[in-house]
C-alpha cells in the first residue's frame, strides 16, 4: 500500500457543504461521520462537539473551521513521521576519510567522544560536491557477555559512517603498543586524511601521541577550536592550548590532532550508516614489552567524591546505618549522602551529595531513601546510570531513575550484599 | 642531608626536568610534575639518580632549576640549547650515551607548546617502551620494573614493563619534598654543549595567552512552541526507567545487582 494519501477535493468540498444532499453520507466515509451535527426529533439541528476537530500533532485537539484539513488520519502519519525527522546520510563513495578513535569508556560514547564525532563531521562535510565519510575505530571488550561486541549501539546516531571494530585478545586492557600496531594498519590499509583522538586521560591523549610518533607527524594537541582556512595545508587552522592551558596557539591544522572535551556540537540532526568495515589482513603479531596486571584494588573511602565511579549514597529514608555501611563496604562504593543525612549528624559534611555538596560524575549511583530534591538531582546530573530504592513511588528520584525499586531500603541492601558475598564465594571456589 | 652512599647493584635513573612556571605570577619554578618524578626517582632504593634539563641558563631557570638540586642532589647536567630550539636531537643522543635504565619526566611541560610528546618521539627514538601517568614504582627486578598508573577516577593499574623504559608522572603521584636552600645554592649546574636544531614550525605559529573558552549553551532543538516550552518548563520526567513496584528485596536486590554487573564496577 503506498503511504501516499491521495486527496479528492469533490468529497472534501462535499463535506465542507453541509448543504449538499450527500454530505452525511461523505461524512460518514471520511469518519467524521459520528455525526457531530444531526437532526433530533423535535426538527431542531443537533451537535455533538466532541465528535468535532482531529488530535493535532502535539497530541491537542484542534479544531479547523475552515475546512482545509479532513479527518484524523493525517494527524496520525505526521506524529509518526516527527518520531525519526533525522535526516538519513549514507556516503556510498567517499572522496576521503576521517579517522576517529573514541574512548569509549565502559564500552559507551562518552560525550567528549560524541563531540569528537561532531568534528569530524565537520570535517568531512565541508563540501558538499564530494564529502568525506567519518571511520570509527573502535576496539571492543573481547571476553564481554554480550559476545565481542560493543555496548554501545549508538554509532549511527553520532555521526559514524564507517565502522571499524577491532576486537582481539592483544587489544584488551592496557595495550597501547598493540593498539597503535592496528592503528598503523588502519592507516595503511585507508590512509585517512584526519585522524581525531580524544586529549583525555582515558586513553585517548596517550594512545594519540604513540600514534603520530610512530607515524611521524607532529600533532595538535589540546584542540578546541577550528576554523577553515584556504592558505592552510589540510584547509582547516585550528586553535590549540599549550602550556598546560596558559596558551592559545593558533596553527594550521596537521593530519592527527588531539582535541578536548566541547571542541564541536555533537551530531543531533542527522543518522549516518555505521557500516561495518574489516581490515583485509590479520594484525601483525607483536611482542609486547608492557604487561598489564590488571586494576589495583583501591580503598573507595579515599576516593574523593567528585570523581568517583560508584557511590553509594544515603537520604532521610536509611534507618539502619550499619546495614548501609556494610552494603557500600561489600559493594567497593563510595559513600555518599544527601543534605538530611548530613544535617542529622549520619554522614559527614564532605559526603554531601546536591547544589550545596560535591557535584558528582559517577558512572553508576545507587539513591537509598533518597526522594529527590532538585539541589540533589542537579549535583548527580552528570551520572550515567541512577538506581533509586525508595518507599515512595511518585518521588523526582524515581523519575531520574534508570531502575528504581519501590520498597524498604534495608531489605533490599541486605540481598544485595547476601547476593555479591555469594558470587564471591563461588569465584572463589571455582578458582 | 647528603645522597646516600651507592651501592653495587644500582639502578641508574635519568630524570628529564624542565622550567615550570607558577600559575599564577607566571614566575618560574621547579615544574610540579618533574618535581613528583624527582621524588619518585629519590624515593626508590638503591637508584641512582641523574638529573637533565636541556635549555638555556637565565635568571629565571637557574632558580628554577636550582630547586632541583634543593631536592638532594650534588649536581645537573645542563644541555645548553637556545630559545626555541628542538631538543629532542640533543635529548636524545646524550640518553643514548648515558643509557639508563629508567628516564623519568612529566607529562607535559608548563611552557612553550607543552604538548607532551618529547616522552613518545624520545620513545619512538630510542626504541624503549614508554608509560604515562604512573604514581609509584613499586620495585625493579631482573630487569622489569612494576609500576602504578593512574587511572581517572582515582583508579590504580599495575603494569610492568621491561627496562630501559621512559615513565612519565601523573600529578597525582607523592607531593615532592621541599627544596632546601643550601643544597640549591651549593649544587653545580654541569653546561653540556649539545647539538641545535631549530623548530621553524614553532616560529611560524600565532601564540597568545590562553582565551576563556565560551561556555557551551544548551541548545534546545524543537519544532514547535509547545516543545520548547516544555523544554524550558519542564522538570525531570520520567525518563523510560524501569520501576519495580511490589516486589520481594530479593527480586529488587538481583535487578540492581545485573545492573551493576553489566555497567562492570563490581569487583
Amino acid at each position: 500500500m503506498s503511504e501516499i494519501k491521495r486527496r479528492d477535493p469533490r468529497t472534501e468540498w462535499i463535506a465542507r457543504n453541509r448543504l449538499h444532499p450527500d454530505h452525511r453520507a461523505v461524512l460518514a466515509a471520511l469518519g467524521q461521520g459520528a455525526a457531530s451535527e444531526w437532526v433530533g426529533p423535535s426538527g431542531l439541528t443537533r451537535k455533538n462537539p466532541h465528535a468535532v476537530g482531529f488530535i493535532g500533532p502535539n497530541g491537542i485537539k484542534r479544531i479547523d473551521r475552515s475546512g482545509a484539513q479532513q479527518g484524523g488520519q493525517a494527524a496520525a502519519t505526521t506524529s509518526a513521521a516527527t518520531g525519526d525527522s533525522r535526516r538519513a546520510v549514507t556516503i556510498d563513495a567517499p572522496a576521503f576519510l576521517v579517522a576517529v578513535v573514541p574512548d569509549l569508556s565502559g564500552g559507551r560514547l562518552s560525550s567528549h567522544d560524541r563531540d569528537l564525532l561532531g568534528l569530524a563531521r565537520q570535517l568531512a562535510d565541508a563540501d558538499p560536491a564530494n564529502p568525506g565519510a567519518v571511520l570509527a575505530v573502535v576496539f571492543g571488550e573481547h571476553k564481554g557477555e554480550a559476545g565481542g561486541e560493543p555496548k554501545e549501539q549508538g554509532f549511527a546516531d553520532a555521526g559514524v559512517d564507517r565502522l571499524l571494530h577491532l576486537a582481539s585478545p592483544e587489544l584488551d586492557g592496557y595495550a597501547p603498543e598493540a593498539r597503535v600496531g592496528a592503528l598503523v594498519a588502519v592507516e595503511e590499509a585507508w590512509e585517512p586524511r584526519h585522524w581525531l583522538l580524544p586529549d583525555s586521560k582515558l586513553g585517548g591523549a596517550d594512545l594519540g601521541r604513540r600514534l603520530a610518533a610512530r607515524l611521524g607527524e607532529r600533532p595538535a594537541t589540546g584542540v578546541w577550536q577550528l576554523e577553515a582556512d584556504a592558505e592552510a595545508e589540510l584547509g582547516w587552522r585550528c586553535t590549540a592550548r599549550g602550556a598546560t592551558n596558559t596558551l592559545d596557539i593558533q596553527r594550521p591544522l596537521p593530519r592527527i590532532a588531539l582535541a578536548l572535551a566541547e571542541c564541536a556540537e555533537p551530531v543531533s540532526e542527522t543518522r549516518h550508516a555505521a557500516e561495518p568495515l574489516a581490515l583485509a589482513q590479520p594484525l601483525p603479531a607483536q611482542l609486547s614489552r608492557i604487561e598489564d596486571l590488571g586494576q589495583v584494588a583501591v580503598d573507595p573511602a579515599g576516593v574523593a567524591l567528585a570523581e568517583a565511579e560508584f557511590i553509594l549514597s544515603a537520604g532521610n529514608g536509611v534507618r539502619d546505618w550499619d546495614g548501609f555501611h556494610r552494603a557500600a563496604k561489600v559493594l567497593g562504593a563510595t559513600e555518599g549522602a544527601s543534605r538530611v543525612a548530613v544535617d542529622d549528624g549520619f554522614m559527614p559534611r564532605d559526603r554531601q551529595v546536591g547544589a550545596t555538596g560535591t557535584w558528582v560524575t559517577a558512572r553508576v549511583y545507587v539513591a537509598v531513601g533518597i526522594s529527590g530534591a532538585i539541589q540533589h538531582l542537579q549535583g548527580i546530573q552528570s551520572c550515567d546510570k541512577v538506581v533509586a530504592i525508595n518507599m515512595d513511588p511518585g518521588c523526582d528520584m524515581i523519575k531520574r531513575a534508570d531502575l528504581a525499586v519501590i520498597g524498604d531500603s534495608a531489605p533490599v541492601l541486605e540481598a544485595l550484599v547476601a547476593l555479591v558475598e555469594q558470587e564471591r564465594e563461588e569465584k572463589r571456589h571455582a578458582a | 642531608m647528603r645522597p646516600e652512599v651507592r651501592k653495587g647493584t644500582s639502578l641508574a635513573i635519568t630524570v628529564l626536568v624542565s622550567v615550570g612556571r607558577h600559575p599564577l605570577t607566571g614566575r618560574g619554578r621547579r615544574a610540579d610534575q618533574d618535581a613528583r618524578g624527582v621524588e619518585l626517582a629519590r624515593a626508590l632504593p638503591e637508584a641512582e639518580v641523574q638529573l637533565l634539563h636541556a635549555g638555556t641558563l637565565g635568571e629565571g631557570s637557574e632558580a628554577a632549576l636550582r630547586g632541583y638540586l634543593g631536592m638532594g642532589f650534588d649536581a645537573l647536567t645542563l644541555l645548553e640549547q637556545p630559545e626555541g630550539a628542538d631538543i629532542l636531537p640533543a635529548l636524545a643522543e646524550t640518553l643514548d650515551e648515558a643509557s639508563p635504565q629508567l628516564v623519568i619526566t612529566g607529562e607535559c611541560a608548563e611552557r612553550g607548546e607543552g604538548s607532551g610528546l618529547l616522552p613518545y618521539l624520545l620513545a619512538e627514538r630510542l626504541g624503549w617502551p614508554v608509560v604515562s601517568g604512573v604514581v609509584a614504582v613499586e620495585g625493579v627486578a631482573a630487569g622489569v620494573a612494576t609500576l602504578l598508573q593512574a587511572l581517572p577516577r582515582g583508579q590504580r593499574r599495575r603494569l610492568e614493563v621491561r627496562l630501559p623504559a621512559i615513565v612519565t608522572v601523573d600529578g597525582a603521584a607523592p607531593a615532592p619534598r621541599q627544596s632546601a636552600y643550601g643544597p640549591a645554592r651549593r649544587g653545580k649546574l654541569e653546561l653540556v654543549p649539545g647539538a641545535v636544531s631549530l623548530d621553524d614550525d614553532w616560529a611560524h605559529w600565532q601564540v597568545q595567552p590562553a582565551r576563556k573558552r565560551p561556555k557551551r549553551l544548551k541548545i534546545v532543538k524543537a519544532a514547535s512552541a509547545r516543545d520548547r516550552f516544555k523544554a524550558a518548563a519542564a522538570k525531570a520526567e520520567g525518563g523510560g526507567g524501569q520501576v519495580l513496584e511490589g516486589v520481594t528485596p530479593e527480586q529488587g536486590a538481583a535487578a540492581i545487582f545485573k545492573l551493576l554487573k553489566d555497567e562492570g564496577v563490581l569487583r
